[in-house]
């Protein structure tokens, strides 16, 4: 299996691109077996070097571990079912990915074929025309069905194991033992897992398609409109993923209310507090039962994005909503702090738009106009809202299910502990959940603790090599247009910005420019936000990734910088509403940049520079 | 004489008596904008002079009659008049009226006037014509602009000298080329208060690279705006939107000259800017955002996007109440472009999603 892969070589960019082709990346010395890590059917093939392919830092920032994989190939195969099949877009089939040297590229296939093009839109018409006519009962329906699913996947067992079934399993005659629900349940979780994955996409594509033909429209009528005025106007204000840090903001004010303010102290580790607050009678008590209906469901929100394992949620670790906590009863105490003004924010995305609006050349573009923005505002409490759904609550109840078969394997000695389980495919799982139902059954162990240990050793050992690995962000010929709307859509990915990266500059990073002005500071590198004590006034910001968990953060920093997101993630609004600088979906700031190092943000032109490195 | 000789700016008529560029300053200063003080010496002052230097307009009329194609002559016979022009003695009644205009000047110099020991405040004096704006566009910088006067002597010579810059070798050339009659519109002459600015510069009231009435863009140097019209500064550039406020452009350049104003010195002193200021942006986002504050109520007062001088005063007033405005004249080149445009972005479409429906059955 490490054999089949093309012979490493040094990488020369190809003369035509300037981007290297796959098959002249070099192995990384040192990882020359992370092949074993990925299945072959995301190899790069040697008629690959003849497409153009992307490196999806935005989603895929670290090189993966193998069972994360599965947030690449479970939403491929919906993205690609949704738009090729589903409702057949014109000129768009799918997106295919490969790995190499850990790292995720992709490509789209584009229908160029004029009739085929006529062909599809025969059929995509009344498809997609059916899902805009009905969206908001659609969209219920979807939330009825996403809530489903996660009660679904939150009551999936683990079976113990027990030394003998439980007698009502012969009583009720039930005739099935628990080694059976090992896989059967696993499978379960990955089915589930998928089905999440097509919902997901079910209504996201054409929500998107709606931004994009509204976003197309301001930049013809308005050629320097930015990219965030066109966002502001059609942004939701009441949207869920504000809901964890009002959640926050609420128990902040409650234990002022209670008088138990006083064991927020900052710096005092989570189970501290609540220990104290046990011990503090019926207040300490009250406090902690609103704490326990919040954290069902608003604290299943990812640090993340959920597409790597070690994203966990509030839940998951309660280090980080509780360092806001310290900041926000701190803030209530001095009575600074306020509720997001929902109603000056309305007025203000009405006023942006009435603005442009106003300005457009004649009544017919303002009818257009109208029609467009209506539909971006019919779509968006959708687009806005899903990830909550989705990448938060779902993914984090997903990948803690994965950590419990992985406790379970760890018990029967087949890992060494629950983690370890994430860097097994989840193909590989089933083997060992096989070995495991066959060694319960038998009575004898089984056999996985000599075969696994070793394997997942030498496949971090490996993650760690292919992290210092600086990936090219494209391989192959560019082809002469970029015309694939679901890939300027999804991933921004423009003739402009493949030229940027022809250009490399090594000071200079670019990204989104999601919230305006220049400012100059003190980067501060948070790998994840339980890091987030770490941080000082005025400093800025340089994280993977922002979530509604990391708001707490906002108060305190002048500019936020981001490996993934654009001008609709989450940083960028919250960068907004604060009036700092931003740039986002840079994909590499967190390497590029150290903790200490001047750097400049520019959040018109979406640049950051480093200055001066520490 | 029916028609006053000298009209304070808030009091200017319209362009046929006071000139384009008086006209506008008499409307920017009744919207209540921050203009200047100064007056304007209208068209019949001109007219009066005429009756002295030219009595029965022969000698202008000769001039019509020069072929487009005879530069010599054309140089020939606009330098001689030029000369008379220039050298004539004013009607007293023009004279009197001009002296008593810009002593009343000293009464009231604005703050940030320029203003010097003993004599009256410092002014520019410049040429207003009358011909339409597009033309007059074209001839900008060949009529007459003297800066920094200092006294009634130097503002009644410089009168003079921007009535015959009516007369300049292209100005006739490009009337002769035109088929323009001659006598020409007449030409009135603005006298403002120079203030003496730590920047300055123009801005338009839409992009001059894209057209988009959604933004001003703002070009700026230190000191005064002379500077531009030299060609010897690269000016900062500035993008704002209209709607949100936000600053989403800019471009900061080296601007090795600065051109400021020196009492007591006759014209702009021309030096080089300091080293540490030169990289340096000439204009803070305050200013920045304060200059497009202005430039709305200016668009909303003539109707249509405009080409804006101004500039910002030193001090620690709020940036607001540091922005003057020196001139405002319409937009004309996006104007002839919308005017050929046929299609419009886009049409209202039966259903909504006929829009996105219609994206994706083409390649963008």
């Amino acid at each position: 299996m490490a054999n089949d892969g093309p012979a490493p070589s040094a990488a020369e960019p190809s003369a035509a691109s300037g981007f290297p082709l796959p098959s002249q990346i070099a192995d990384v010395p040192g990882a020359e077996g992370w092949r074993d890590m990925y299945r072959y059917f995301t190899r790069f093939q040697p008629e690959d070097d003849q497409r153009f392919w992307f490196y999806n830092s935005m989603h895929f920032p670290e090189p993966m571990p193998a069972f994360d994989t599965i947030t690449a190939e479970l939403p491929y195969s919906a993205i690609g079912a949704n738009t090729a099949r589903l409702f057949v877009f014109p000129t768009t089939l799918g997106i295919e990915h490969r790995i190499v040297n850990g790292r995720v590229y992709i490509t789209a296939n584009p229908v160029l074929d004029p009739g085929e093009v006529e062909r599809r839109s025969e059929q995509f018409g009344p498809r997609a025309g059916y899902y805009f006519e009905h969206w908001d009962e659609l969209y219920e329906g979807w939330k009825d069905r996403m809530r489903a699913l996660i009660a679904e996947i939150e009551a999936i067992e683990v079976p113990e194991l027990t030394e003998w079934e439980p007698a009502e399993v012969v009583f009720q005659a039930l005739g099935v033992a628990q080694n059976h629900y090992l896989r059967e349940n696993f499978h379960k979780v990955l089915a589930l897992y998928s089905r999440m994955w097509h919902h997901h996409t079910e209504m996201l594509m054409l929500g998107y398609g709606a931004y994009v033909v509204f976003f197309q429209f301001c930049t013809q009528a308005f050629p320097e409109v930015s990219d965030q005025a066109v966002a502001r106007m059609v942004a939701g204000i009441d949207v869920i993923m504000y809901r964890p840090d009002d959640e926050l903001r609420r128990l902040a004010r409650l234990a002022v209310d209670l008088g138990v303010d006083d064991l927020f102290a900052e710096g005092t580790a989570a189970g501290d507090v609540v220990a104290a607050l046990r011990d503090r009678g019926e207040a300490g008590l009250a406090w902690l039962s609103e704490l326990d209906k919040a954290r069902d469901p608003w604290f299943h929100v990812s640090t993340g994005d959920g597409f790597y394992h070690h994203h966990l949620s509030w839940n998951d670790d309660l280090t980080v909503p509780f360092a806001a906590l310290a900041g926000y009863v701190t803030a209530v105490r001095a009575g600074t702090l306020q509720a997001r003004p929902t109603a000056q924010l309305l007025r203000e995305r009405d006023r942006i738009a009435t603005g442009y609006r106003e300005l457009l050349a004649s009544d017919e573009e303002r009818a257009a106009f109208d029609q467009m923005l209506g539909l971006c505002r019919l779509v968006f409490p959708f687009v806005e809202d899903h990830k909550f759904y989705c990448e938060h609550h779902f993914t984090t109840r997903f990948f803690q299910k994965v950590k419990a078969f992985g406790a379970l394997l760890a018990r029967q000695g087949v890992i060494g502990q629950a983690d370890d389980v994430f860097h097994l495919h989840h193909t590989e799982i089933d083997q060992a959940l096989s070995d495991v139902s066959l060694a319960w059954a038998a009575g004898s162990p089984p056999l996985g603790g000599r075969h696994f240990p070793s394997i997942i050793a030498e496949r971090k050992r490996m993650l760690e090599v292919l992290r210092d690995w600086s990936p090219p962000p494209a391989l192959g010929p560019v082809p002469e247009a970029l015309n694939d709307p679901a890939v300027r859509m999804l991933w921004g990915v423009t003739q402009e910005r493949v030229e940027q990266w022809l250009r490399p500059d090594a000071d200079e990073l670019h990204g989104v420019a999601a919230s305006p002005g220049v400012v100059e500071g003190i980067a501060r590198v948070l790998a994840d936000v339980s890091q987030i004590g770490d941080l000082r006034e005025g400093e800025i910001l340089v994280a993977p990734v922002t979530a509604p968990s990391w708001a707490p953060v906002f108060a305190k920093i002048k500019a936020a910088v981001s490996d993934i997101g654009g001008a609709m993630s989450h940083a960028a609004i919250v960068a907004r509403e604060y009036g700092m600088p931003a740039v986002v979906g840079t994909g590499d700031a967190t390497k590029r940049i150290r903790t200490g190092d001047t750097i400049a943000v520019n959040g018109d032109r979406g640049t950051v520079r480093v200055i001066e490195s520490r | 004489m029916s028609q006053r000789l000298c009209l304070p700016l808030p009091e200017a008529p319209g362009a046929a008596a006071a000139g384009g560029k008086a006209a506008s300053l008499g409307e920017l200063t009744r919207a209540g904008l921050r203009v200047p003080p100064g007056f304007v010496v209208t068209t019949g002052a001109f007219a009066a002079a005429m009756a002295v230097i030219d009595p029965d307009g022969r000698r202008r009329a000769g001039i019509g009659a020069l072929s487009p194609d005879d530069l010599a002559a054309i140089t020939a016979t606009a330098g001689q008049f030029r000369e008379r022009v220039t050298a004539a003695a004013l009607p007293a009644p023009v004279a009197a009226a001009i002296t008593a205009a810009y002593a009343g000047l000293a009464a009231d110099a604005p703050p940030g006037g320029a203003t010097q020991a003993g004599g009256g405040p410092l002014v520019a004096v410049r040429s207003s014509a009358t011909m339409e704006d597009s033309a007059e566009a074209s001839f900008a910088g060949l009529q007459g602009t003297y800066l920094a006067i200092r006294d009634t002597r130097g503002v009644l010579d410089a009168v003079r000298r921007c009535w015959a810059s009516l007369y300049s070798d292209e100005s006739v050339a490009y009337r002769r080329r035109g088929g323009l009659p001659e006598p020409p519109a007449a030409m009135a002459v603005v006298v403002q208060v120079m203030v003496s600015p730590r920047a300055a510069g123009v801005m338009f009231t839409r992009s001059p690279v894209t057209g988009d009435r959604s933004v001003v863009a703002i070009e700026a140097t230190w000191g005064l705006g002379s500077v531009l019209v030299s060609g010897d500064v690269t000016p900062d550039s500035f993008t704002v939107s209209k709607v949100t406020g936000e600053i989403t452009a800019r471009r900061i350049c080296p601007k090795a000259i600065t051109h400021s104003l020196i009492h007591n010195e006759t014209g702009p002193r021309v030096t080089e800017t300091p080293a540490a200021r030169r990289d340096q942006p000439c204009l803070t986002d305050d200013e920045i955002r304060a200059l497009a504050t202005v430039a709305g109520p200016v668009e909303a007062r003539f109707g249509t996007p405009q080409d804006i001088e101004w500039a910002v005063l030193g001090g620690d007033a709020p940036a607001a109440d540091r922005v003057v405005l020196l001139q405002s004249r319409p937009e004309t080149a996006w104007a002839a472009r919308d005017a050929a445009r046929k299609a419009p972005v886009a049409t209202p479409r039966r259903r909504a999603a006929d829009h996105v429906l219609s994206l994706f059955a083409r390649p963008l």
